[in-house]
């Protein structure tokens, strides 16, 4: 089990909480301290909102372990409104009605679990977005 | 130009290898390069592996190898760079022999993928991602090539079935080497038809995973001309680097370090990709094959499928591809990969390519890329003249 890796990112994974950078502006997730536009100091927090459209996206049949019972599930590149891609499952969705383009939004959702006893790992997963379906 | 050069290579053939081991394998390879070195006095050893650890239980490959070979003393260590660890192995070795404190070195390339059953090759290989961000997910690195090429498609306007040429021409040339891994003639007809690993990726987009080892010496130019009589001028090396996350990538379809390393390369060789006879490229998916003839500048972005659909990239084309079956036939022995590619341009730059070769070859480049582009390591073989 490997507790403190996950524990550790618990803001990122339930929150999307990443940075802004000092001098540009521009907003990262994943956090990572230097700007990738510029290369400055970027260690502001900044939580994102969690919105964001479908920009590629693969169903994954062959599944790590870990992932076994999840097999096949869909990870995208999901291009979130404040600019950077993020990779996560979708989910709450039918295989057919993804498309490159679609709104999407976050939602928490298990990740992985190790066994029927072993830690089970929590983490941002994408669905339809509820809004603008309405 | 550096003053390196080639003198002694071998390769086992890529296959499961069920009857040998992880040391037997690289001492197949090693065996054969320095009979054809015609020495055995190694002064350093550098093992491109990515997954021993895992899939053997088995690290400190250098003192393995060393050991295992008879070389036992000499200077040896694993490089690792995902599946562009072959490449940056021959890299370090450049460097040594270009440095002066080493006189002869012996690159080995090394994979043992075949002793595991079941998702734990598959495990082994997503660890060349990023663990906390994509690896995390579900993301496979069969996954990342299915993300590409969706976009690409996408992008570019192009179905499934134009990507088929870069297959059918690595079967083609593969059926022409007995040490390719598969050896059947694929038709374009089947490839679409082929079932999916990771829509869009089917079966035939993909390279086969399997054991293999591949190895090189090489010494100064000075000495290898009094050692063996066609010595294989190493007329650039460079390595590059990209976000290792392909989330990160400023243009998701362009793989900035492939460029980057093919432009080193050139400037050092003092060429340009028009000198280039041709190109073993890291052709792990379909996509990346295209996107490697972009980034290298043979084709316009989202041009490089056009170059298979074409034939340009066949063995008579304009810049032959995969000439001795490529990732795709051959296999793909994942950090094994890239001294496969160093030896096979210099089978071609030989004259020594039997089936395989191409005419009058004198100038070839590889280029092994590890994790879809987070690295890219560039090598530019001339013949010394």
């Amino acid at each position: 089990m490997e507790v403190s890796r996950h524990w550790r990112l618990n803001e990122q994974r339930y929150r999307l909480v990443g940075e802004t950078c000092d001098s540009c502006g521009t907003k990262l997730f994943p956090p990572r301290d230097v700007c990738l536009e510029c290369a400055a100091p970027a260690k502001e927090l900044y939580t994102f909102t969690g919105t964001g459209e479908v920009f590629s996206y693969t169903t994954i049949y062959d599944a790590p372990a870990g992932f076994e019972q999840n097999a096949p599930y869909t990870v995208a590149l999901v291009k979130l409104e404040e600019g950077p891609l993020v990779t996560a499952q979708l989910t709450d969705m039918a295989k057919d009605e993804i498309h490159i383009g679609m709104p999407v939004e976050m939602v928490t959702r298990k990740l992985s679990t190790d066994g029927p006893e072993g830690m089970i790992v929590y983490g941002y997963k994408f669905r339809p977005a509820v809004v603008a379906a309405l | 130009m550096s003053d390196v050069s080639i003198i002694g290579i071998g390769q086992t053939k890529v296959q499961e290898s069920w009857d040998t081991s992880l040391r037997h394998l690289a001492w197949y390879a090693i065996e054969e390069a320095l009979d054809d070195a015609h020495t055995n006095q190694i002064d350093a050893i550098y093992v491109g592996n990515m997954m021993a650890g895992q899939l053997s239980h088995q690290s400190h490959l250098g003192a393995l190898v060393a050991d295992f070979a008879g070389l036992r003393g000499a200077e040896a260590m694993t490089i690792e760079a995902a599946d562009a660890s072959g490449g940056a192995a021959m890299r370090q070795a450049v460097l040594a022999v270009q440095s002066g404190l080493v006189k002869t070195a012996l690159v080995v390339g090394v994979e043992k993928m075949t002793d595991q059953t079941g998702n734990l090759v598959t495990s082994a290989m997503s660890t060349g991602l990023d663990a906390d961000y994509e690896a995390v997910h579900g993301l496979t690195n069969t996954g990342v090539g299915a993300l590409l090429m969706r976009r690409y498609m996408h992008q570019y306007g192009v179905g499934v079935a134009d990507f088929a040429g870069f297959s059918v021409n690595a079967h083609a040339n593969g059926a022409d080497n007995p040490l390719a891994m598969f050896r059947n003639r694929l038709k374009a007809e089947r490839f679409a038809a082929a079932p999916l690993v990771a829509d869009p990726v089917n079966l035939f987009d993909m390279a086969p995973g399997g054991d293999g080892s591949a190895a090189v010496i090489v010494t100064r130019n000075e000495r290898a001309m009094d050692m063996v009589p066609r010595p294989v001028r190493i007329a650039g090396s460079a390595i590059a680097t990209d976000t290792l996350a392909l989330h990160d990538r400023e243009n998701l379809l362009w793989l900035k370090a492939a460029e980057t390393s093919v432009q080193r390369a050139l400037a050092a060789a003092g060429l340009t990709a028009d000198d280039i006879d041709l190109f073993e490229l890291h052709d792990s998916f379909t996509v990346m094959a295209a996107l490697s003839l972009e980034a290298a500048g043979f084709a316009a972005k989202g041009e490089g499928w056009q170059l298979a659909r074409d034939g340009q990239i066949h063995r008579d084309g304009r810049i032959p591809i995969s000439t001795f079956g490529g990732l795709k036939a051959r296999g793909n022995p994942g950090g094994a990969t890239g001294v496969y590619q160093i030896v096979e341009v210099a089978r071609q730059l030989r004259g020594s390519a039997g089936d395989c070769q191409i005419e009058g070859a004198k100038i070839g480049m590889a280029q092994n890329v590890g994790s879809n582009g987070a690295s890219a390591v560039t090598h530019i073989l001339r013949v010394n003249e």
